[in-house]
């Protein structure tokens, strides 16, 4: 039993944040890892990116966006209740180094994992850009936490009601087009954003790192529901990943992949309101 | 003589019987109801007698009325007329006439005595001669569910036996004085030990002279593949079946338990030496069990939520009942072992950092990263692989969707790729989550599939088509990237390669395509990978499997040990149990 010490909603009642007493995952966890969540008996597990981890509180923090049954019950979980398993941290962490120059992109929950990962890049004495987006300014997350870590950030919404207006890709290639010293990319977000900008950064020859989220169960390397095709080889996300060379990734596969069981959720979803 | 007393009404030895002179059968079926039938003569008065040709359960009728502990006066053979009362032999319980016939067991002629004394059971044959005649019982199969009604639900298929049923099968164990039997099982039970003990009822000591080698016999007697280990041995198999030791090993394990006769044992004497146990898969639970009943301190560390390994997350429940894999790793809990759950060994903690804590460490990791046949179209949509199928319906209750919130892989035309035992466990599954018709594709013959006789006929008997000598070589997708069909091509079988088997030869231009809407792949697996991106010293061998000494079972690392599937590549529970024992006596050997 794992329990929740604090709960704060921060777009309401679609993004939320957890933070949870696992003190043996948080004195392990890196940027980048992730863990395997099971809310009660009859849950199903769900894959959670680490979004942050405090080693003295014992405590490492989860975003999640309410998309399914699962979610939509954590959502219902109040600080002071528990969830029934945790498990982690999995998966490779992310590939830390002093780069010079490094761009973090970011849309939607993926700003969550984005800015573990890019607070690990400035410790690791980086120069960090950092470009963050979501559909309008209320679905915005973390904007304060990414202010603090990064030396440049760019807002952008796709309505325009904050920041600039469009996608952050259009940032991103402005970016690419100035400044030379740009070493590496890091895009995490959803599948389309991330396609977008690996199309974009193949262009500059740049490397690109993704954080891919696909659906999983064990998250041990046992089941190959995370199955992706990286260079027509498949690997598996939760042991081979989840940070993929961008460039390699098949995303189309990717997309079909994640949409499977979209009418299972819904169904699930439907039942548990009843 | 004989004895009214009717134990086995369904299950008896038939005896065929002759008169000694004029050599006549004795035997008689008169209205379906087979009888013995004598001349005899009761207080001067002739009458005739009928007895049931059955060992050891006769019963008895006659045209005149006799009472318990009267005698005879005489016996006659009906054909010949001649007195049948022995002058040499008198009964060795109660010293009356005797009247001699001759029964026949397997072409050999045997004499047979029946006591003039009503009530008296002697019938004077030697330990060597009731063996011969109990040859004759055939192997008795266990009841099972209904062929139609079991495809509805996920219960166990098999019932077991009934104690009945059990003492027959126990009967016709030859007792042998040298049991190959033993040889055959991995971990050497004592098979005509506890087979004994069935014969003489006494069925929890049947059960604990098993537990004495092997801690989990319900589970072993269940998916053992027998046939070719202890079963394959048995003496009574080279002209007959042979004795069905699995299910005689099952039937104890679950007397045991339904008559909680289970007892734990304290353990008074305390080791204070540490051991990690990594893994909870039979192999694990062997070494924690050898260990905390010696007096180690044990703890189990398990990457999932729940115990038990493939027994839980691969075995299905019609197979394995998952509440007999609780009900074991219960009693190992209250044994004194400690269980972990959720801890994946190698991101949480490292195998040294185990070390700092640990005297001894335990690999009992598994092979369960699912290999792929590396075709087009492997990432389609409601393609699986074995592992996955499974898990979402064993371990997540996916069939219970959407009571339980993991969502259940459906099609209507299943096919499954692959001839071993996780092939057939998914075709079967599959029949239960409603698929119209589900279908086995192996690339050689039916001479090689791999899979347990016994689960391919339960497959068959389920509706599971076979599609032999055939292997996809690409699949098809809809417009939304779902699997739609599979283009197959036709083989031939060659010379035999390494594994002894024919080898599976593509025939070109036989390509032809299976309409399907869910795939399951499962052509095998490899080793669990997480702990050896953090423990690059373990040595291992060209396929990826830890490297061990066969004779400790240690690895290249200082006490650290392995066993199971991590070491040997998918096998048997009894085998990943063998493995396991070695390694726990290894292990007390070098701390003790």
């Amino acid at each position: 039993m794992f329990q929740i010490v604090r709960k704060q909603e921060l777009v309401k009642g679609s993004i939320i944040k957890f933070e949870v007493n696992a003190p043996k995952i948080a004195r392990k966890a890196l940027a980048g890892q992730f863990v395997i969540v099971r809310v009660n008996k009859t849950g199903e597990r769900i894959p959670l990116t680490i979004a942050d981890k405090d080693e003295f509180a014992g405590t490492i923090t989860i975003i999640f966006q309410v998309v399914g049954k699962t979610t939509a019950l954590m959502r219902s979980l109040n600080s002071g209740e528990f969830l029934l398993d945790v498990v982690g941290p999995l998966g490779k962490p992310a590939e830390i180094n002093n780069h010079g120059t490094v761009v973090m992109v970011g849309g939607g929950t993926g700003v969550a994992i984005l800015h573990h990962i890019a607070k690990a890049f400035k410790k690791a004495g980086n120069y960090v850009i950092g470009i963050i987006g979501a559909k309008e300014k209320d679905m915005l997350i973390l904007e304060n936490e990414m202010k603090n870590i990064c030396d440049e950030l760019i807002i952008t919404t796709d309505d325009g009601s904050y920041g600039q207006r469009g996608f952050v890709t259009q940032p991103l290639e402005k970016y690419l087009d100035e400044r030379y010293d740009i070493k590496l990319v890091y895009a995490i977000g959803p599948i389309i954003m991330m396609k977008n900008v690996c199309n974009l950064t193949k262009k500059y020859n740049l490397p690109t790192q993704v954080s891919l989220n696909p659906i999983m169960i064990d998250g041990t390397g046992m089941c190959g529901g995370c199955r992706v095709e990286i260079e027509g080889k498949i690997k598996f996300c939760c042991v081979d990943g989840p940070d993929f060379d961008g460039h390699k990734v098949n995303f189309e596969k990717l997309e079909k992949r994640n949409s499977l069981y979209l009418k299972d959720e819904k169904d699930s979803l439907l039942y548990s309101i009843r | 003589m004989l004895n009214q007393d009717v134990k086995y009404l369904k299950f008896r030895t038939y005896l065929n019987t002759y008169c000694p002179y004029c050599k006549n059968s004795l035997n008689q079926e008169i209205d379906n109801e087979k009888q013995i039938i004598f001349k005899a003569i009761y207080k001067g008065k002739e009458g005739v007698l009928k007895l049931s040709p059955y060992l050891d359960v006769f019963e008895i009728e006659s045209s005149f009325k006799i009472k318990q502990g009267d005698m005879l006066d005489d016996l006659f053979c009906p054909h010949c007329n001649k007195s049948l009362v022995s002058h040499e032999k008198y009964c060795e319980e109660c010293g009356s006439k005797v009247g001699e016939i001759i029964i026949s067991a397997h072409t050999k002629l045997i004499p047979f005595f029946i006591c003039l004394k009503y009530g008296c059971e002697w019938h004077g044959l030697t330990k060597a001669d009731e063996r011969k005649i109990k040859l004759k019982i055939p192997r008795q199969e266990m009841p099972e569910q209904d062929q139609k009604l079991r495809t509805q639900n996920f219960q166990e298929v098999p019932y077991g036996y009934t104690s009945e049923l059990a003492l027959l099968e126990a009967g016709r164990c030859l007792q042998c004085k040298t049991p190959k039997c033993v040889e055959g099982c991995p971990v050497n039970i004592d098979i005509p030990s506890f087979i004994k003990l069935i014969t003489e009822k006494k069925f929890d000591k049947a059960a604990k002279k098993i537990k004495e080698k092997n801690i989990l016999p319900a589970i072993c007697g269940r998916v053992c593949p027998q046939e070719n280990q202890c079963e394959s041995k048995c003496v009574l198999g080279i002209k007959d079946k042979p004795v069905a030791i699995g299910n005689l090993e099952r039937f104890v394990a679950d007397y045991e338990r339904k008559m909680d006769l289970v007892k734990v044992p304290v353990i008074n004497k305390k080791i204070n030496k540490k051991i990690a146990v990594v893994g909870s898969g039979p192999s694990g639970l062997t070494v924690a069990a050898d260990l905390v009943q010696l007096g180690y301190s044990v703890t189990i560390f398990e990457a999932l939520h729940a115990t038990g390994g493939v027994l839980t997350y691969g075995i299905p429940e019609f197979r394995l009942p998952k509440s007999i894999v609780q009900f074991e790793i219960n009693y190992l809990q209250k044994l004194g072992c400690r269980i972990e759950l959720n801890q994946v060994i190698g991101n949480i903690n490292t195998i040294d950092e185990l070390l700092q804590n640990f005297d001894s460490v335990f690999l009992g990791l598994g092979a369960g990263l699912p290999r792929f046949m590396n075709i087009e179209g492997e990432t389609l949509g409601n393609i699986f692989t074995a592992n996955e199928f499974l898990t979402r319906m064993n371990l997540m209750k996916a069939y219970l969707f959407p009571e339980y919130d993991t969502p259940m892989p459906r099609g209507n035309k299943v096919v499954v790729i692959g001839g071993g035992n996780v092939a057939m466990d998914c075709a079967r599954m599959a029949i239960r989550t409603g698929a119209n018709e589900v279908t086995v594709v192996y690339r050689r013959s039916r001479h090689e599939l791999p899979a347990r006789h016994e689960e391919v006929r339960h497959a068959e008997e389920e509706g599971v088509k076979f599609k032999l000598l055939t292997n996809p070589i690409k699949y098809l997708g809809t417009d939304y990237n779902m699997v739609k069909a599979m283009e197959c091509i036709r083989m031939k079988l060659g010379e035999k390669d390494a594994s002894g088997r024919r080898r599976p030869i593509p025939i070109e231009n036989s390509n032809f395509s299976i309409d399907c809407d869910l795939v399951i792949i499962a052509v095998g697996t490899g080793p669990n990978p997480i702990i050896f991106q953090s423990a690059k010293d373990i040595k291992r061998n060209k396929r990826g499997y830890i490297d061990v000494d066969t004779k400790t079972n240690q690895t290249s690392k200082k006490n650290v040990y392995a066993g199971g599937d991590i070491v040997t590549g998918s096998a048997t529970v009894i085998q990943a149990m063998g493995a396991g024992r070695i390694a726990a006596n290894a292990i007390h050997k070098s701390l003790k």
